[in-house]
């Protein structure tokens, strides 16, 4: 007969559900009675519910649903108001910010116009959702660290839609709204600025995504692995250590050599995962304010591959200080 | 010396799957194993042949060191050593290591009585480098389409086999394989924060539990995958992620030879709704 592979959850016990953790004075009642969904039981946790309504969280609903209306009633402008159209068309529309004669100063609505607004109710949103990750960890008494990991990501957003359009005077530099749009302004910024695979903050960037993948890969599969030793309980493994987090650690101390703990694991994810966007964020914001090619800020950090020749030097105008 | 305080029990015979006891030890923390000689060997051949290449080179800078696969015009042909047999000879090392690798934990997944996720979860990786240097250049018909050992060389491989397709972003699959590679991370952040929170939570409190974690979840956007759900999730989206990443890869090429834009005419020209 076939093993269990812990992948799938065969037999759900039910039992009575859970309302949550007792708020402190000062909360409001959560919203919502909570009800079981038996397909998701076969992966997690089967209880969707209940919900905590509070303040900061219906004010950043109400301010980013505000700001994806507009987006969607430009995107139909666009197409003469015809719905078959915004359907068909969906993933070409865009929002698209000013253009660059505006500079840094408020355009008309239709000229960039409802792109600031946007940007600006959008961002109202975001951090008072922030507020409320910090505030709904405070209350219950936690640590504050999703929040904070929450922030590196904020910091990424922040600096492609305000920091470095600030700093290179013109809105126009940056990312429209819309799927293939925003998809165009990473291909446009990367050959505008010499290729953005020679930005070493990009490549940093990209090391610590790609790392992320393969540590949750990693972590997942041994989490799973040792799930019969009930691994998956990691608070309680961590303030006692039992047979599932040492047959982990083993594991990998046999695999390569070295191992974390249950709870430091936790410390390479969330750095791991925080640093994508936080070194992320410093190379775009470098991009095109502090460099203007960053494949001949290579070759002059002596980076760039000396390929042989396959046919006569050519030498960059740009090098030779030709003016366009 | 090298043993962590509890580790001595856990160090017994068995679990192998192949070459029984003759290689069933540990040098330092390291597990050996019949698959720890072959990934030593393989491992050790293909970085000797990697310095060779370098030093045959016009440098020793890390970043620009470059050993190129043959040229397309070799087809799928060996080549000499000086003009990619070199590269092909690494490669052959490469996969060697990389399925010793996998096979070694799996030994070592059985010797500590768990699951034999670990090395599932490395088999698509492999199953990725796999794909980028044999699979797709074999569909292709030339060894010279696979990518180049170099730090910064095999970026410029990412960016010319890129601009081939136009504009790759479009490739729906890669959009795909990058939507999941996100959500991976931010999953991973999320735990990693989540975890960390309840162990950690700030003067004058108390270790946290379980209850805690859901209740956070539920309270921000009203579901809590788990302390199990949350590990298959993770394992999945990164798993998926590079299956995409794979599948947009062997697609480009064998399978679509146009502008990526291009593929998404299908949509626009739908009888329904074509202008």
């Amino acid at each position: 007969m076939a093993e269990y592979q812990n992948l799938f959850t065969s037999v759900q016990p039910v039992g009575p559900l859970h309302n949550g953790i007792d708020l402190p004075r000062g909360d409001d009642k959560r919203t919502g009675t909570p009800f079981l969904v038996h397909l998701l039981g076969r992966i997690g946790n089967a209880q969707i519910g209940p919900v905590y309504l509070g303040s900061l969280g219906v004010a950043s609903l109400l301010f980013g649903i505000a700001a994806f209306n507009i987006i969607g009633f430009n995107m139909l402008a666009s197409v003469d108001w015809n719905p078959i159209q915004l359907v068909r068309q969906l993933f070409w529309l865009a929002l698209e910010p000013p253009p660059p004669a505006y500079g840094l100063s408020i355009p008309p609505l239709a000229q960039g116009g409802w792109w600031l607004i946007v940007g600006f109710m959008l961002t109202v949103s975001i951090l008072l959702w922030w507020a409320r990750t910090y505030r709904r960890a405070r209350q219950l008494g936690l640590g504050t660290h999703v929040a904070w990991a929450f922030a590196a990501a904020i910091w990424l957003y922040l600096v492609c839609g305000f920091f470095r359009p600030i700093m290179m005077g013109s809105w126009s530099e940056a990312v429209p709204f819309g799927i293939f749009p925003h998809l165009d302004w990473v291909s446009a910024i990367s050959l505008r600025y010499g290729n953005l695979f020679y930005n070493p903050f990009h490549a940093l960037s990209i090391v610590f995504l790609y790392g992320s993948v393969l540590l949750f890969a990693m972590h997942g599969a041994t989490i799973l692995a040792v799930g019969r030793y009930g691994g998956e309980r990691e608070i309680e493994q961590i303030v006692d250590r039992g047979t599932a987090s040492e047959r982990a650690g083993l594991f990998w101390r046999w695999t390569m050599g070295f191992n974390a703990s249950m709870e430091s694991i936790h410390r390479w994810a969330w750095w791991f995962a925080v640093l994508c966007p936080l070194v992320g964020g410093i190379g775009i914001l470098l991009t095109g304010t502090v460099v203007d090619n960053w494949y001949l800020w290579s070759v002059k950090h002596h980076v760039v591959p000396a390929y042989p020749l396959g046919s006569p030097v050519i030498v960059d105008p740009a090098i030779l200080g030709v003016k366009p | 010396m090298s043993m962590l305080s509890f580790e001595r029990k856990y160090r017994v015979r068995g679990g192998t799957l192949f070459g029984g006891d003759l290689f069933d030890f540990w040098v330092g923390p390291f597990y050996v194993g019949f698959f720890g000689v072959t990934t030593v060997f393989f491992a050790l051949s293909g970085t000797m042949m990697i310095l060779w290449g370098a030093a045959m080179g016009p440098t020793w800078n890390l970043w620009q060191i470059n050993i190129a696969p043959p040229d397309i015009s070799y087809g799928l042909r060996f080549a000499p050593m000086m003009e990619g047999g070199l590269w092909q000879l690494i490669t052959v090392c490469a996969i060697g290591a990389f399925v010793s690798w996998a096979l070694r934990e799996v030994e070592i997944a059985r010797k500590l009585g768990m699951g034999l996720h670990v090395p599932v979860a490395f088999g698509m990786a492999i199953l990725a480098y796999v794909s980028l240097q044999v699979i797709r250049p074999v569909l292709m018909g030339a060894w010279g389409h696979a990518f180049p050992y170099g730090i910064y060389s095999h970026l410029d491989w990412v960016s010319n086999t890129a601009y081939q397709y136009l504009h790759f972003h479009y490739n729906p699959w890669h959009m795909i394989a990058v939507t999941l590679f996100f959500a991976a991370t931010l999953a991973l952040s999320m735990h990693g924060g989540l975890v960390l929170s309840a162990t950690n939570p700030g003067k004058g409190q108390v270790v946290k539990s379980p209850e805690h974690e859901d209740t956070f979840f539920r309270d921000l956007i009203g579901y809590s995958v788990g302390t199990l759900g949350i590990h298959r999730l993770g394992l999945f989206l990164a798993l998926a992620g590079v299956w995409f990443g794979i599948v947009c890869i062997v697609v480009s090429g064998p399978f679509w030879t146009g502008a990526w834009p291009e593929w998404w005419s299908w949509w626009l020209n739908m009888p329904i709704w074509r202008t």
